[in-house]
């Protein structure tokens, strides 16, 4: 008998497409307004993080550019926002709106990438504390209250104060911070999803105890996981730009939006745009980072989905 | 003798303090279970929520460990093996879970869950393992070009279909079927186990067939074994203990099973049992049951009868009144 012949008693119709928790995750977000409107700000503004040197290139003003003519008034005052300078001009007669280009690139590139490692720490210690149980659990534990007991900022000066200010430093530090956070979600987790059935079946056929946490339980706690690695990218840059306000992170001339807002604190009286720029735009990356992180998190949770499929209804009998 | 199971036991310690834990008490939900099970045979176990059936199972499967006895399968002990020494027989005895729902991983394709014990021992990969697992998919009675689907897009019926192809990927001398139908409407029931049936015939599998709907184990089991707060009361083949139950426990049972013939109701006598399902952590002193048997006399709660057969019947049950012959 080939593949191609359906037997009779054989159940269920023609080919169909599977689909599976992703694709339908993804038919609910795309319905959800708040989350697509921010998921294309991030977009956007990734996009716009990257293009940054194209965009300094076309505007023909470098990040550390000083325009001593055009950029400074003749009291010595940045220029407010015009053709030229969209943003206006910082207190050096730098082009402001290219620097907070190139501030969302440090600021994202922070974000991401002590979010990325902090999850990819998080979820392995939190297999191991969740999957073991026991001796592992109550030490990998503890270890997470102690990393969430640190109090963060002196922590910060500390490493600061002997590695130096810099990316690297910026990174390390928030990515120890978070990654303690998800560890606890995915243990959590865990512990409920070792004792499904179907973990007791991948054991029953002598699958392994890393077979089992990774293909067996890891998928199914991704979409927490995710859900929260959405949420703690915001944190992290405001992190960021809190480390670099004080002088711990970032510094210049190399642009954050941490170090714009401090250069910019004592001209907020007579420069309404040296403040305001980089504030909204680190106001509106957060928010944005948020709120997709909502809209994920509600179209990931399947309790969610009756709600919805109840509205549907209620609108088509309406 | 395909499986030995001799004076199984299986206790849980119950502790108390957080800090300094101490063992306060034992749930015996196995507590001395003994059985043969020979090649191509069907034993049905039978007993009420919460006797212990499953956490057999659980032990047999090699998924918990026993508290004390011994499982041999094929002349080997494997009780309490550890992992690594466990791995051929897991090859060999399979489980067939009860929740069709439960026990298949949602977040996976039925592709790679039926694939699973082929992946795990090897065996093959490829387009070769993508071609068999399509021919068990056929063989269940699914439709093979649903490889790709999830669990969910499949009914509780077909779910259990994925978990006997999953089951039969190895090719497994014995299959350890923990209620797979008990999930099912009874209409679906009825295919999975003609299913099982079929598959014991054209494979020549051996069954050992946990459920609580003594129905379903009469139609598929050559004999059956009725188990009450984890201990086995009565013992035999399959027809002479449901028409002539030894043990009160079984009499009280089968009487309360559906009948379809309205005239046979009419004509039967329903036994039922007084009080719940003693506690297994404390259970009755001498035999288990006394406490709710209308049979039980002084001897009951003082000495426990064996499982013995009496002269001139088949079968085994542990009782010291045992029914007579007549329902």
């Amino acid at each position: 008998m080939t593949l191609t012949e359906i037997r009779p008693g054989a159940v269920g119709g023609g080919p169909v497409a599977g689909r599976g928790p992703w694709q339908l995750a993804w038919r609910r977000i795309r319905t959800d307004k708040v989350a697509m409107v921010s998921g294309a700000v991030v977009v956007l503004l990734c996009a716009l993080a990257l293009a940054a040197p194209l965009i300094a290139a076309w505007t023909g003003h470098g990040p550390d550019e000083q325009f001593r003519d055009t950029g400074i008034t003749a009291q010595g005052l940045p220029v407010p926002p015009n053709g030229e300078f969209w943003f206006g001009t910082d207190r050096l007669g730098r082009d402001l709106f290219v620097r907070v280009l190139y501030g969302a690139r440090v600021s994202l590139l922070v974000g991401v990438v002590a979010t990325g490692m902090a999850a990819l720490v998080g979820v392995v210690v939190g297999l191991l504390a969740g999957y073991y149980g026991g001796a592992v659990d109550t030490l990998l534990s503890r270890l997470m209250d102690v990393v969430l007991s640190f109090p963060y900022l002196i922590f910060a000066i500390a490493v600061v104060s002997i590695a130096g200010p810099s990316l690297t430093a910026t990174i390390g530090v928030i990515a120890f911070y978070s990654w303690a956070a998800i560890a606890r979600v995915v243990r959590g987790q865990t512990l409920a999803l070792k004792e499904r059935e179907y973990v007791e079946a991948a054991r029953s056929m002598g699958a392994g105890d890393l077979r089992i946490m990774f293909v067996d339980i890891l998928p199914n706690l991704l979409a927490p996981v995710i859900v929260l690695t959405t949420l703690l990218v915001p944190a992290a840059i405001v992190f960021e730009s809190t480390l670099s306000y004080l002088g711990l992170g970032i510094v210049p001339p190399t642009p954050s939006w941490g170090n714009l807002l401090s250069e910019a604190q004592g001209f907020y009286r007579v420069a309404y745009w040296y403040l305001g720029f980089p504030a909204a735009t680190l106001l509106i990356t957060t928010l944005a980072f948020n709120l997709l992180g909502d809209g994920i998190r509600d179209a990931i949770d399947p309790r969610m989905e009756r709600l919805f499929s109840r509205r549907r209804r209620t609108r088509k009998g309406a | 003798m395909l499986l030995e199971v001799s004076n199984v036991v299986k206790h849980y310690p119950i502790t108390a303090g957080a800090l300094f834990k101490h063992v306060v008490g034992q749930v015996r939900a196995v507590d001395g279970v003994s059985f043969d099970l020979a090649a191509g045979e069907t034993l049905g176990l039978v007993g009420e929520t919460g006797c212990g059936k499953s956490t057999l199972a659980r032990c047999l499967a090699g998924l918990h460990p026993v508290t004390s006895g011994s499982v041999r399968f094929d002349g080997t002990d494997i009780t309490n093996l550890p992992r690594r020494r466990m791995r051929p027989y897991r090859r060999d005895i399979q489980v067939i879970f009860q929740d069709p729902y439960g026990s298949l991983n949602p977040r996976r394709r039925v592709g790679s869950i039926i694939a699973d014990p082929l992946v795990i021992h090897r065996v093959m990969s490829g387009e070769q393992l993508r071609r068999t697992v399509q021919e068990l998919m056929e063989r269940v009675g699914l439709n093979p070009e649903h490889y790709n689907r999830f669990p969910a897009e499949f009914s509780g019926g077909q779910r259990q279909r994925i978990g006997v192809a999953r089951a039969l990927a190895l090719r497994p001398r014995l299959i350890i079927c923990d209620e797979p139908v008990s999930a099912l409407d009874v209409s679906i029931q009825a295919q999975i186990l003609n299913l099982l049936k079929d598959l014991q015939v054209e494979y020549g599998l051996t069954y050992l067939f946990i459920a609580h709907d003594l129905s379903v184990v009469r139609h598929i089991s050559d004999r059956i074994a009725v188990m009450y707060l984890g201990k086995i009361v009565e013992l035999g083949a399959a027809d002479p203990v449901y028409d002539r139950p030894r043990h009160p426990y079984t009499n009280a049972l089968l009487s309360a099973t559906a009948v379809a013939d309205p005239d046979e109701a009419q004509r039967r006598r329903r036994v039922v049992l007084t009080g719940d399902v003693p506690s297994p952590i404390d259970p009755p002193s001498g035999c288990r049951f006394h406490p709710r048997c209308p049979r039980a006399q002084d001897i009951c709660s003082t000495e426990e009868p064996l499982l013995e057969g009496t002269e001139g019947t088949e079968g085994t049950a542990a009782c010291h009144f045992p029914m007579e012959v007549v329902v």
